[in-house]
């Protein structure tokens, strides 16, 4: 919201400093973005009068000796045109500044020495709507009555600021110069100096004029009054000034007078051409599906039946609320017209303005939110000001459609202990009420009760007394609060639940293997599932959409982790990170059940790449972080995971469950990856995604402890020839299943060559066995491996080498 | 005899200065102390004296034995330390040679400002609630006192799932189901993921904040400000102070914006505080009277005050990271500099 101080002053006595009024208003909630100087850029720049002016032979140039009063008489060599003998008109001295940066130095021109430069208006940041005589062409004449030598900022006001305040959303009433006014009144401890809003109705009534709300759900109150015999023309400088300090153009007193009153009352006004409406007839209705409508800006619009729009007799003449129709637009030959002043739900020009790409001054107040005193205000403001500018012929005609909302402030009890309880100070009770009164609440006091009537376009008070707690004390002023630490509150165990503790441990686990933690978006596209070779019919692609994303690359809310994972070791890798390992412990998403929320799964990813790492590292990982929560994991071989090796990828298995899978990243997938060509091949990236609940769904909830064999273990190691596709894993299995003695089982050796013969292979592991009640003899020992070896040749076909 | 001794002795001396090997020290020891060596064959030679001159005779070449023995002991040690000083020189190695080792991988910075900012609630008696990253529009907005026309709608772009379902855009919507399933006293954080239809050089479309909730009897403002001024302390400085200043959100009254003293200049003013003194951290206020009756809480017998604070907010201005954008990178040599 722009309010230009010397505007804010026509209806408060302001006696402080802007950069003062900034701090107040600061601490009572308003927040000044920005305090404009509007001649911060403008130094020793005087009024001069041009004593005399003398044509420089040959050339376009005058010299001039200028009376620049206290700071003497300069010569200064001018271009103007214009420039004659006792004319006023700045004089930019040496060493003086200009808007843009332009800095003016005694200097000769065509060897003659000048003293500084004559200004244009234009030189001095001025238009016409500031300064009269701005944009002629040539200097800028100001009035005979102005002194030499006065600071040029004073006199074409310049020496002005804008405050760019922050309002925030619960107080729309302070869009406008008035609003900001009533609370600059207030911090101040003023009264506010009304606008006039006094007007007188001719006799005269449109005879067949009608104006009628159909829905009045989305129009709680419309005003309507007709004007005639309108003279148009320009308006007054005062008026084309305020404008244009609020950065709008003029354009003629009819419409600078609608411009004028939303900036002014904050109620966005609009006039119709009476003479374009068919059927002299306003009805504000819901568009018919497939209406159109083209706004004044020349853009066609075609709608759909919830946004409303004001109609004559056959089609719409303004989308309501946002802007005015091109066919009833005020032009310099309107004669008679119908000033509108309004109330639109605020969510319906909100999504109007949305689903058509088209807002507006008018529509960002409606959303906001206008108040029906506004609007009475906004429009008996309006009507005054035409006949202040005696530019039109107020009517009787007028209409006043309303919902039936009640035509006064809210009215509640409220008790000065319930304000000072909820601030946890006391604040006096004659300052509470003078806060309140001074904010335009009418308050009866009665002990500790207060009868109070909001203000009316005060809509945002609706509870009582924490609306009034906030307005004491951002008056009384936030310094006064005294930090207490919970002085009344009760004592609370708090802590983090095991299952919070249990993922800070996971995550500490994986950082102490070397996985350091990332932080990627919940949401990527379905081209990154393509990425992964995920077919279109996959479990995976049943994804919950977002249905307004930012863009299509953010448009699904991730099924796996692994993609995100990838990407990560992609950018890594193009920035020279050759090696590194990573994890993210996030929700995965997938559609709930009809009517209930979607499903949101906390899955682990990881992600291991470099030279050192092989399937075995990343394997090596996960089981130490079973083994972090006592869970044993076992493998089956992957082949159908499209993303993923099929001779290097497992499934993950706790107690027989799949809970994730793990790998090496598909050659296929490795291959498009966008990375140099030459450097592909030598990736080596892993991948792991892990269903993280169903994981922990393994682990015990409560612990005891094993006791240690009080007697020594013995170790044996065995080398056995098995046929190459025999496993690891069975032969462990079946050597820990045959003797309940054998506590580990380690391989430590594969050897293949002639010895051992074509298509097989000789694996030794050293095998512990260990007795919890007594100590093993070697004759009992000898018994286990004749055992085991027995079990592995009748179940694998396993030799003793 | 006795020359022949003493001959003896100067040979071992001159023997014994020369030996620098083991294989001098053990042809020295068969020389001399071998069963053939010269003083057994001195001892032999015994017999050719007297009865009387061979005890003392016998004597003398004991004391040369028991001599040449501890010659050769100290030989033999010395000789062992030279062969432990040369093998402990060519096992020398070059100590600057790169360490080999599995280094440990880093908590991400925001979880290490999340823990961090946790641990000092933990500490008052907070407990820690996560809710749904997908939510709906009743939890997120309307139990919040956010109408449905409410132009706060406009204050933080949503994304939508459905019609009435959505991105939480805040961690606010973790307040009403905490007070849906406990009741007063209430000591909450709600830390988490959110989510916000904007995105450029400040912002992010997915952020992290962490709610902080606390209703009982009595709560007021001043508590508000009380345990926030323990709170920055402990996050930024111990001589940092919190200012609050009015502010607007739907479901706090009053609600205020929290400035910290900057911590960078003590207030004098510099780049981070953009020459104020203070700086933006967090939103809170005391918790809606309409809020509390949503979750059936009788607002005529409890209060509360709630807080809201973005996590990557902190990060920044602890680490001194001014582009969001690179907490979500992931560059493994942004993230490697981060120890908890």
């Amino acid at each position: 919201m722009k309010a230009p101080f010397s505007w804010l002053k026509e209806y408060v006595d302001i006696e402080i400093s802007a950069q003062e009024l900034e701090q107040k208003l600061f601490g009572c909630g308003f927040e000044v973005e920005e305090l404009i100087d509007l001649g911060a850029q403008i130094s020793n720049v005087v009024v001069g009068e041009v004593l005399s002016c003398e044509k420089v032979e040959g050339t376009h140039l005058f010299t001039c000796q200028v009376n620049c009063g206290p700071c003497g008489v300069k010569q200064i060599v001018t271009g103007a045109p214009n420039v004659h003998a006792g004319m006023h008109t700045p004089a930019a001295l040496d060493h003086s500044t200009l808007p843009g940066g332009v800095e003016i130095k005694a200097r000769p021109l065509h060897g003659i020495p000048s003293e500084g430069m004559l200004c244009s208006g234009e030189e001095l940041g001025l238009n016409e709507d500031l300064y009269p005589g701005a944009e002629v062409n040539g200097l800028l004449e100001l009035p005979a009555e102005t002194v030499p030598g006065t600071d040029i900022r004073e006199v074409v006001g310049l020496d002005d600021y804008i405050f760019d305040i922050s309002v925030t959303a619960n107080r729309p009433d302070c869009q406008s110069i008035l609003g900001i006014a009533r609370e600059v009144a207030a911090v101040l401890g003023r009264e506010v100096k009304m606008p006039r809003t006094d007007y007188t109705c001719s006799e005269y009534k449109y005879p067949d004029l009608k104006v009628s709300v159909i829905d009045k759900d989305l129009c709680p109150r419309y005003l309507a009054h007709g004007v005639r015999n309108i003279t148009p023309g320009e308006s007054p400088r005062w008026m084309r000034r305020h404008l244009a300090l609020c950065g709008l153009r003029s354009i003629n007193n009819v419409v600078d007078i609608t411009n004028y009153v939303m900036l002014e009352i904050g109620q966005p006004m609009h006039a119709f051409d009476l003479d374009t409406l068919q059927n002299t007839e306003i009805i504000v209705r819901r568009a018919h599906s497939g209406e159109t409508i083209q706004t004044l800006d020349e853009k066609t619009f075609s709608l759909t039946g919830d946004q409303l729009v004001i109609c004559d007799g056959n089609r719409p003449v303004a989308l309501a609320g946002i802007m005015g129709g091109l066919n009833s637009e005020i032009t310099g030959e309107t004669r008679q017209l119908l000033f509108e002043a309004a109330k639109f739900a605020r969510d319906s020009i909100r999504k109007t303005s949305r689903a058509l790409g088209q807002s507006s001054d008018s529509s960002a107040r409606f959303e906001k939110g206008i108040s029906e005193y506004t609007t009475e205000l906004g429009m008996a403001r309006a009507l005054h000001l035409i006949e202040e500018l005696g530019c039109g012929e107020v009517t009787s005609s007028m209409f006043d459609e309303t919902a039936g909302a009640p035509r006064e402030g809210k009215r509640f009890t409220a008790r000065i202990s319930g304000i000072n309880a909820i601030l946890g100070i006391e604040v006096p009770k004659e300052e509470i009420l003078r806060i309140l009164r001074t904010l335009q609440f009418q308050v009866e006091e009665n002990g500790d009760i207060l009868e109070v009537i909001a203000p009316r376009y005060r809509e945002d008070i609706e509870i009582g007394e924490p609306d009034l707690a906030e307005e004491v004390i951002r008056e009384y002023g936030y310094d006064h609060v005294v930090p207490t630490f919970l002085k009344s509150a009760s004592v609370t165990v708090g802590g983090r639940k095991p299952e919070q503790l249990r993922q800070d441990k996971v995550k500490r686990t994986m950082c102490a293997q070397g996985y350091s933690e990332v932080s990627t978006l919940a949401f990527y596209a379905d081209s990154d599932l393509d990425d992964l070779h995920i077919a279109a019919d996959a479990a995976e692609r049943n994804v919950v959409r977002i249905l307004n994303p930012i863009t299509e690359k953010l448009s699904i809310m991730r099924p796996l982790l692994a993609p995100s994972m990838l990407k990560i070791v992609v950018e890594n890798l193009k920035r020279f990170n050759s090696e590194g390992r990573i994890f993210e412990l996030a929700n995965v998403y997938a559609p709930g059940k009809e009517g209930a929320l979607p499903l949101e799964t906390l899955h682990l990813g990881l992600a291991a790449f470099g030279n050192d790492e092989d399937f075995f590292t990343l394997k090596g990982s996960l089981e130490s972080l079973g083994e972090a929560f006592g869970l044993r994991f076992d493998v089956e071989r992957a082949q159908d995971v499209p993303w993923l090796h099929p001779g290097i990828a497992a499934y993950l298995l706790c107690e027989g469950e799949r809970i994730g899978v793990f790998g090496k990243l598909a050659n296929e997938v490795t291959a498009e990856l966008k990375l140099h060509k030459d450097s592909k091949t030598h990736h080596k990236i892993f991948l792991a995604e892990i269903d993280y609940a169903r994981m922990m769904s393994h682990a015990a909830a409560s612990f005891r402890y094993h006791p240690v064999s009080a007697y020594p273990a013995v170790v044996r190691d065995l080398a056995l020839t098995v046929d190459e596709e025999k496993t690891c894993g069975e032969m462990m299995a079946e050597m820990a299943r045959a003797c309940k003695q054998v506590t580990d089982v380690e391989l430590f050796d594969i050897y293949r060559g002639e010895q051992i013969g074509e298509g097989k292979k000789s694996m030794a592991f050293k095998l512990r066995f260990e007795s919890d009640d007594h100590a093993l003899q070697p004759e009992e020992v000898d018994k286990f491996v004749k055992k085991i070896l027995g079990n592995l040749k009748f179940k694998l076909g396993a030799e003793i080498r | 005899m006795e020359q022949k001794m003493k001959a003896l002795r100067a040979q071992m001396e001159e023997k014994l200065s020369r030996v620098d090997s083991r294989e001098k020290l053990a042809s020295f020891w068969q020389e001399f102390l071998g069963k053939k060596g010269a003083i057994a064959e001195m001892m032999k030679s015994l017999g050719g004296l007297s009865k009387e001159e061979r005890p003392a005779m016998g004597k003398l070449i004991n004391d040369l034995k028991v001599q040449a023995e501890e010659r050769y002991k100290d030989c033999s040690e010395r000789m062992e330390q030279m062969e432990m000083a040369a093998r402990n020189r060519k096992e020398q190695v070059d100590i600057t040679l790169p360490a080999k080792k599995r280094s440990t991988g880093n908590l991400h910075p925001i979880t290490i400002v999340k823990n961090e900012m946790i641990n000092v609630f933990l500490g008052m008696g907070f407990e820690v609630f996560e809710g749904p990253e997908i939510e709906d529009d009743d939890h997120n907005f309307t139990r919040l006192n956010v109408a449905k026309d409410h132009p706060a709608r406009d204050m933080q772009d949503t994304f939508y799932i459905a019609e009435d379902i959505l991105l939480r855009t805040h961690t606010s919507p973790g307040q009403i189901r905490v007070m849906d399933m406990e009741k007063p006293p209430i000591k909450v954080l709600v830390p988490g993921r959110v989510f916000r239809s904007d995105s450029d050089a400040t912002h992010s479309p997915m952020f992290h904040q962490m709610e902080g909730l606390v209703v009982d009897k009595g709560i007021t403002l001043c508590d508000l400000q009380g345990m926030l001024d323990r709170f920055v302390q402990q996050i930024f400085d111990a001589d940092v102070k919190t200012r609050l200043r009015p502010s607007y959100f739907p479901f706090t009254e009053p609600s205020v914006e929290v400035d910290v003293s900057c911590f960078e200049c003590g207030g004098k003013g510099c780049s981070l505080c953009k020459h104020t003194g203070w700086i933006e951290v967090l939103g809170g206020g005391v918790v809606h009277q309409q809020v509390l009756r949503n979750c059936g809480i009788d607002p005529e017998v409890y209060s509360g005050f709630a807080f809201g604070i973005g996590i990557e907010r902190i990060a920044m201005l602890k680490y001194g990271i001014n582009n969001m954008g690179l907490l979500f990178e992931n560059d493994l040599r942004f993230l490697k500099q981060f120890k908890d």
